[in-house]
Parts: structure tokens; C-alpha cells; sequence
């Protein structure tokens, strides 16, 4: 008798026993949801992990307010199925109140002022771990963070001071006011979470699927034309078929030429492609070869 | 698809980055983004061919200042099976990354020189792969085309390894003599060595059986969280969830809780997706028992036949992993051993175990950063174990220091103290 695992099936035990840790071992974790495929997987997770129970956590967006209407529905909808509590964590407030200032230019992006926002949500509700949907072969700063994330005070991360991470043995010893990002499916690649999201029938956000939009071109990517863009002079808008392979703050996610119109093809284009998602669509990587790094020092994601 | 883990030791010198950057662009894992980022940077540092160790490389100080600081995680996949490398330094802090990428791995590379042979280097890291039990050992003979494919060459290093091999614990022992810059025996069988009949490296890691190197005779659950959904439609329920850590549960089967010894037997095994006819080791469930008997986490759920040892006194070893402080007789720390965290103190360091020459130093008095020793803890609670070498999940535990909560040490098992 072969007592035998199939990849997704041991990666997914992977997650429910890291959900589980953190749900036994913090007071108040909180799940950080995107709308974005990765997130929509960690609510799967988390539903197998509690089940029959409901989530013993909340659900916190961090919402930059340049979202694709689709995922906002998506997600309202997915939340109250769960039965979860949803705490939004806005941008437009923190510049409203002045907290943050806003870039300006037709090259603005909410993407910096997203971690104030976080950040802010975490102090105003105390939460001491964060679940996030980060995977480790998105990008070389992530290869090297570990599953549960010490931040400080100041919720920042220190990649040469990390703790060693051993076994399955997590450790999420924190003091006041310091924090754990979580991030349970690590070992993911994006093909894993594309053939895991068809082996469990999971819903998805049509943005994910081709469709006819316009767009233009901005530094080799597709970007949506729409309220939150400015074009600059020598920008065209036209008419194209794509499809979103990251769902993100519209103003800086890029859309990909595709015709992948069901899962299947999803996975048949992921597999075949030859460049990763965040080169293909996302304008907030490609600042510098360290630019998530310094991000995720300050505190993103 | 089945998954395997495997780590990467050796340094740079021996080619490893080139190994492993071998095996992920023969199996199309590089992307052309990934490529030109790397060949942009090796531009910029000026050197003369493409780095690849840029790949894994990837803070900031690492790229500046040309060295691995930590463990990096990559994958790839053949059609046959979906691969988990943990790549470790090789140099800086070596042990404490070495052992942190082994505690996971399958399987573990470790790759030398074929014009140089079994240094000091190459014992510490397959010591170190015995010692952390990794079921599988690939012995890489690498730059063979530098020794002229020579086969005698070949097994002068391989008489000289299995001589040091024989005074460690290793069950499954390959040699494979390649070529990572000329790619010889990395993804294809090599022209250049037709007296190897041996399969290719990745050959072997796709068809390494490690189906059977997770215990499926003792069961052992330990308790992770209660769920209690206190919902109209769940009134009563009340399930034991956790990951499987050894043997197989099925509805039915007589269990023992500890540590209070209450029996019953299980009621049901739970998923979201159903219930399940048995489950087993790595599978993440939810027990329910057929009788109310007071369980929370920490405890463990086996058979009456079969239990753990269950002791507050422990004979173990130890690596420990803080410049901050050493670990001596009398230390306090903090245990975390599967769900159960309890205090412990240091009785006895019994030796200091030299890693280079496998000398045993009794007359150590203290632990410093990156040294391994064997000790004999006092826990304030039971701890619920197996020997390491029968059970790595019950076996293994990691220490913490109550006053920083950083963790300095990865412990293994080797019984209860006599």
C-alpha cells in the first residue's frame, strides 16, 4: 500500500497547518485579501483549516481605491459567503485625512502609500499576525523570506536577521506592538495555485480570463485605460484582447495579449510562458533590482 | 505529481550555482526576465561570464557584497515531479543554513571537486545530511571534464568518500560524476563518459523512491487546535485538528490521549471535502473520538500498543545557532516540540562534537554559535517524542530564548536519558 501525496495535495497540508498554528499560537491574526488569485487560494486554505468552524480571524483589504470593480463584488460576495468579518484598510482615507500626500504626474501610483495604510490597520486593531499570499518564486526578496516573518515595531523586516525556520516547527514569539506576516503558501509557483484553483473548482475574477479591453502601452506593458490613468502625449489608446495574470492596483498592473479563455489554458499559457508575472505586469518591480526588497523592509506585503 | 525537497551543499568553487543554474534552465525554469536582470547585474559588477549565483542571490547586500547570506528556496518541475530546492551557502554560517535546509530535504546534493576530492568541506556537509537524517545522499563528482571524464579518477574520489562515509549513519548513497558547465550527466546522460551506466542526476531525482521515508507504522497525532464551530448546524461538534505526524488513523482505530491516558477510538476523520477513510503522514485533518474527554493542544493522540516515550528527561543533539549567547550546563530555554512549548534546562553538555573530524570533546563546557553537541535537557512538562531516527516530526524540536524570542537551536532526539 503506497501511502502517497500528490504535490498539491501535500503543499495544501502545508497551509491548513500553518493557518492552524497561528490561529492556536496569536491572539489576533487577520487575513490580508487582494481579490487577487493567491488570496482567493488563502481563503480556501483557511475555509479547509477551521471547517466546520467559520474563520476565527478577519479579512482586511487594503484597498488603494483604484480597484477593478470586478474584484471588489468578488470580493464582498466571497466574504459573506465565509461568513467573515471584513475590515478595509483605505488609501483614500489616509490621504483625505492628510496622513499620506499623493504622487502626482501621469506616473502616480498608490503602490508606497499602500503600506501606511497597512501599517495604520495594524496598530488601530492590534493584529499580531498577518496572513499574506506572498509565494517565493515570485521574486528573489521572497526566495529568501521565511513562513512566519518577524516585523518590529515599526513593522519592518530585517532579511539579515531572520529567524532560523526548521521542521515544521514555527516559531511566532512576539512582543508588544511587533508583529508575524504569515505567508502559508510559500511553496506555491504560480502554476501550482492555477492547477490547484481547477482541481478545487475554485471561482475566480473574470478579469483573470481573456476578454477585449482598452488599453495602451507604457513601458512595454498593457496598461487599462480608466479613471485612475493619466495618458501621457504620445500614448494611444486601442482595443486589444487580453487577459490579467496579477490582480492589482489598477493604475500599475499590466494586462497580458491572451486568449486563455478557461482554466485549462490558463494553466497551458502559465506553463509555456517564458517570463515571470510581476516582469510581465507589474510596473511596481521594475523601479530597481531591489525594489521589492526595499519595499518589504518598510513594511509591504 | 509527486514532490520532492532537496538541498544543495557546496560552495561556489565547486560549481554549485552553476549546478543548480544548469538544472533550471535545462528544465526551462529561468524566465528571459530573470535572465536579463542576472546578465544586466553581471554587467554592472563586471564580471566576465553570466553570474548565475545572481539568480538565487537576491537581497541587496548579498549582490553587493558577493556572498550568500541565507537559505533560498527555488522550484522547478519535470513532467514527472514538482521540486522544492532549499540552496544553502556554503561558507557563511554554513552549519546553522545547512541544517535548516536539510530538517525539510528528501534528499540532499552535495557536490565536490573531482581535481580536489573529499575535502574538510565535503565530510561537514554529508555529516551534517546524516545527522539530520535526510533519507537520500547524492555525492556530485563535479568538473569532471577537467580530470578528462577519467573514470579512475572518478572512483579514486568515490573509495575516498565511502571510506569517510563509513563511520556515518546513511542509508542511500549515489555517486554521479558531472559536469554542471558542460551540463554531462546534469538533465542527459553524458557522451563523454560512456563507462558511467548510472542515471543522470535529474534522472535519479525524478525516480528516487522516497514514497516509503515517511513513518506509516506508529501513529502519532499531535493536537494543533480545537474546533468548536458552537453553530446551530454543528451544536456539539468537536474536533481534534492537526497534521498526521507518523502511521495511519482510521475511523474506528482504539486510541490512547496523553498525557492524561484516556482511551476511546476515532469517530471520524474530517475535511471540508468529506470524511475520509484513513488518512496518514503529512495530511492535515480533523479527529473526532467517540467519547468527552477533556483534550487540548499539545496533547497526542496515538494507539494503546504504541505509544511515544513520554519523558521530561532527554538525551539529545543539539546545533546551536546564537552569537548571542553559548548554551552550557544550566541554561534556560524554551522547547517547542510539535504542538507542546514548555521550558527546559540544560543538565549536562555530554560532548562537543567536532564537525570536521567527528573528534568527541568531553571536557567542553559550552556551545558557541554553529556547534553541535550532544545534551541532556530537563523539560517542565512531558514531552511526547520518538527517537529522530524513526520519526522526524517526533523527533525534532527547536529552542527558543524567552528573553529575545529568537530561535538558537534545532534539536534531534536520541532517546530518553538513561
Amino acid at each position: 500500500m503506497a501511502y502517497d501525496l500528490t504535490h498539491l495535495r501535500q503543499l495544501e497540508a502545508e497551509s491548513i497547518h500553518i493557518f492552524r498554528e497561528v490561529a492556536a499560537e496569536f491572539e489576533n491574526p487577520c487575513l490580508l485579501f487582494s481579490g487577487g488569485k493567491d488570496s482567493i487560494v488563502m481563503l480556501r486554505l483557511a475555509e479547509k483549516a477551521f471547517w466546520p468552524a467559520k474563520l476565527p480571524f478577519p479579512v482586511m483589504h487594503v484597498d488603494t481605491g483604484h480597484n477593478f470593480p470586478e474584484v471588489i463584488e468578488f470580493r464582498d460576495r466571497r466574504v459573506e459567503e465565509l461568513g467573515a468579518r471584513l475590515v478595509v484598510a483605505s488609501v483614500q482615507e489616509a490621504i483625505d485625512s492628510g496622513k499620506v500626500v499623493e504622487e502626482t504626474g501621469p506616473r502616480a501610483s498608490r503602490n508606497r502609500l499602500q503600506t501606511t495604510a497597512l501599517l495604520d490597520g495594524i496598530e488601530e486593531h492590534r493584529f499580531d499576525a498577518l496572513f499574506g499570499g506572498a509565494r517565493r518564486d515570485e521574486e528573489k526578496a521572497r526566495a529568501k523570506e521565511r513562513v512566519f516573518s518577524f516585523r518590529d515595531e515599526f513593522g519592518q523586516w530585517d532579511p539579515k536577521n531572520q529567524r532560523p525556520e526548521l521542521w515544521s516547527l514555527y516559531n511566532g514569539r512576539i512582543k508588544q506592538g511587533e508583529h508575524i506576516r504569515v505567508f502559508p503558501i510559500s511553496n506555491y509557483t504560480e502554476l501550482d495555485i492555477w492547477q490547484y484553483i481547477k482541481e478545487e473548482g475554485i471561482e475566480i475574477p473574470d478579469v483573470y480570463f481573456s476578454h477585449q479591453r482598452e488599453v495602451f502601452e507604457r513601458d512595454g506593458m498593457l496598461l487599462s485605460t480608466g479613471p485612475y490613468i493619466t495618458l501621457m502625449d504620445d500614448e494611444e489608446p486601442f482595443m486589444e484582447t487580453v487577459r490579467y495574470r496579477t490582480v492589482g492596483d489598477m493604475s500599475c498592473t499590466g494586462a497580458v495579449e491572451s486568449t486563455a479563455d478557461t482554466i485549462d489554458k490558463i494553466i497551458e499559457e502559465v506553463a509555456a510562458t517564458r517570463i515571470t508575472e510581476r516582469g510581465a505586469t507589474r510596473a511596481d518591480d521594475r523601479v530597481s533590482e531591489a525594489a521589492m526588497e526595499d519595499r518589504k523592509k518598510e513594511g509591504y506585503f | 505529481m509527486e514532490m520532492l525537497r532537496f538541498a544543495t551543499a557546496g560552495s561556489v568553487d565547486d560549481g554549485k550555482s552553476t549546478l543548480i543554474g544548469r538544472l533550471l534552465y535545462d528544465t526551462k525554469t529561468i524566465f528571459e526576465d530573470q535572465m536579463e536582470a542576472v546578465e544586466r547585474a553581471s554587467v554592472q559588477m563586471g564580471t566576465e561570464h553570466t553570474n548565475l549565483a545572481l539568480l538565487t542571490d537576491g537581497l541587496r547586500a548579498e549582490r553587493e557584497q558577493g556572498i550568500t547570506i541565507d537559505v533560498a528556496y527555488r522550484y522547478f518541475h519535470t513532467p514527472k515531479r514538482k521540486f522544492i530546492i532549499a540552496d544553502t551557502p556554503g561558507h557563511t554560517q554554513y552549519t546553522r543554513n545547512m541544517v535548516t535546509g536539510a530538517s525539510t530535504a528528501d534528499l540532499a546534493i552535495v557536490l565536490l571537486d573531482a581535481r580536489k576530492g573529499v575535502l574538510e568541506q565535503s565530510k561537514r556537509h554529508a555529516f551534517l545530511a546524516s545527522l539530520l537524517r535526510i533519507p537520500h545522499l547524492v555525492l556530485a563528482v563535479n568538473k569532471m571534464d577537467l580530470v578528462d571524464y577519467d573514470q579512475e579518477r572518478f572512483e579514486e574520489v568515490k573509495e575516498e568518500f565511502r571510506t569517510f562515509a563509513s563511520k556515518l549513519d546513511i542509508t542511500d548513497l549515489t555517486f554521479i560524476p558531472v559536469s554542471a558547465l558542460h551540463g554531462d550527466n546534469v538533465v542527459d546522460r553524458s557522451a563523454n563518459m560512456t563507462w558511467y551506466e548510472g542515471p543522470s542526476l535529474l534522472h535519479h531525482l525524478e525516480e528516487v523512491h522516497i514514497a516509503s521515508d515517511r513513518n506509516h507504522i506508529d501513529a502519532r497525532f499531535p493536537v494543533q487546535y480545537v474546533i468548536r464551530p458552537q453553530s446551530d448546524e454543528f451544536h456539539d461538534y468537536r474536533g481534534y485538528a492537526g497534521t498526521i505526524a507518523g502511521g495511519v488513523l482510521r475511523p474506528g482505530d482504539e486510541v490512547t490521549v496523553l498525557p492524561s491516558g484516556f482511551q476511546s477510538s476515532i469517530k471520524s476523520i474530517d475535511t471540508l471535502d468529506g470524511p475520509l477513510e484513513e488518512a496518514f503522514a503529512p495530511m492535515a485533518v480533523t479527529v473526532r473520538l467517540n467519547d468527552e474527554i477533556d483534550i487540548s493542544r499539545g496533547d497526542m493522540i496515538c494507539r494503546p500498543n504504541n505509544q511515544p516515550i513520554a519523558s521530561q528527561d532527554i538525551d539529545t543533539m543539539i546545533c546551536w545557532m546564537s552569537e548571542r549567547a553559548n548554551l552550557g550546563e544550566g541554561s534556560k530555554l524554551l522547547v517547542k516540540h510539535t504542538t507542546r512549548t514548555t521550558k527546559a534546562i540544560v543538565k549536562e553538555l555530554q560532548y562537543h562534537l567536532d564537525i570536521n573530524t567527528l573528534h568527541r570533546d568531553e571536557e567542553s563546557i559550552e556551545l558557541g554559535l554553529n556547534e553541535i553537541g550532544r545534551v541532556r535537557l530537563r523539560t517542565q512538562t512531558p514531552l511526547f517524542f520518538d527517537e529522530y531516527r524513526r520519526n522526524r516530526e517526533t523527533g525534532s524540536f527547536i529552542l527558543i530564548d524567552e528573553a529575545t524570542n529568537v530561535t538558537v537551536g534545532a534539536g534531534m532526539i536520541l532517546g530518553e536519558s538513561s
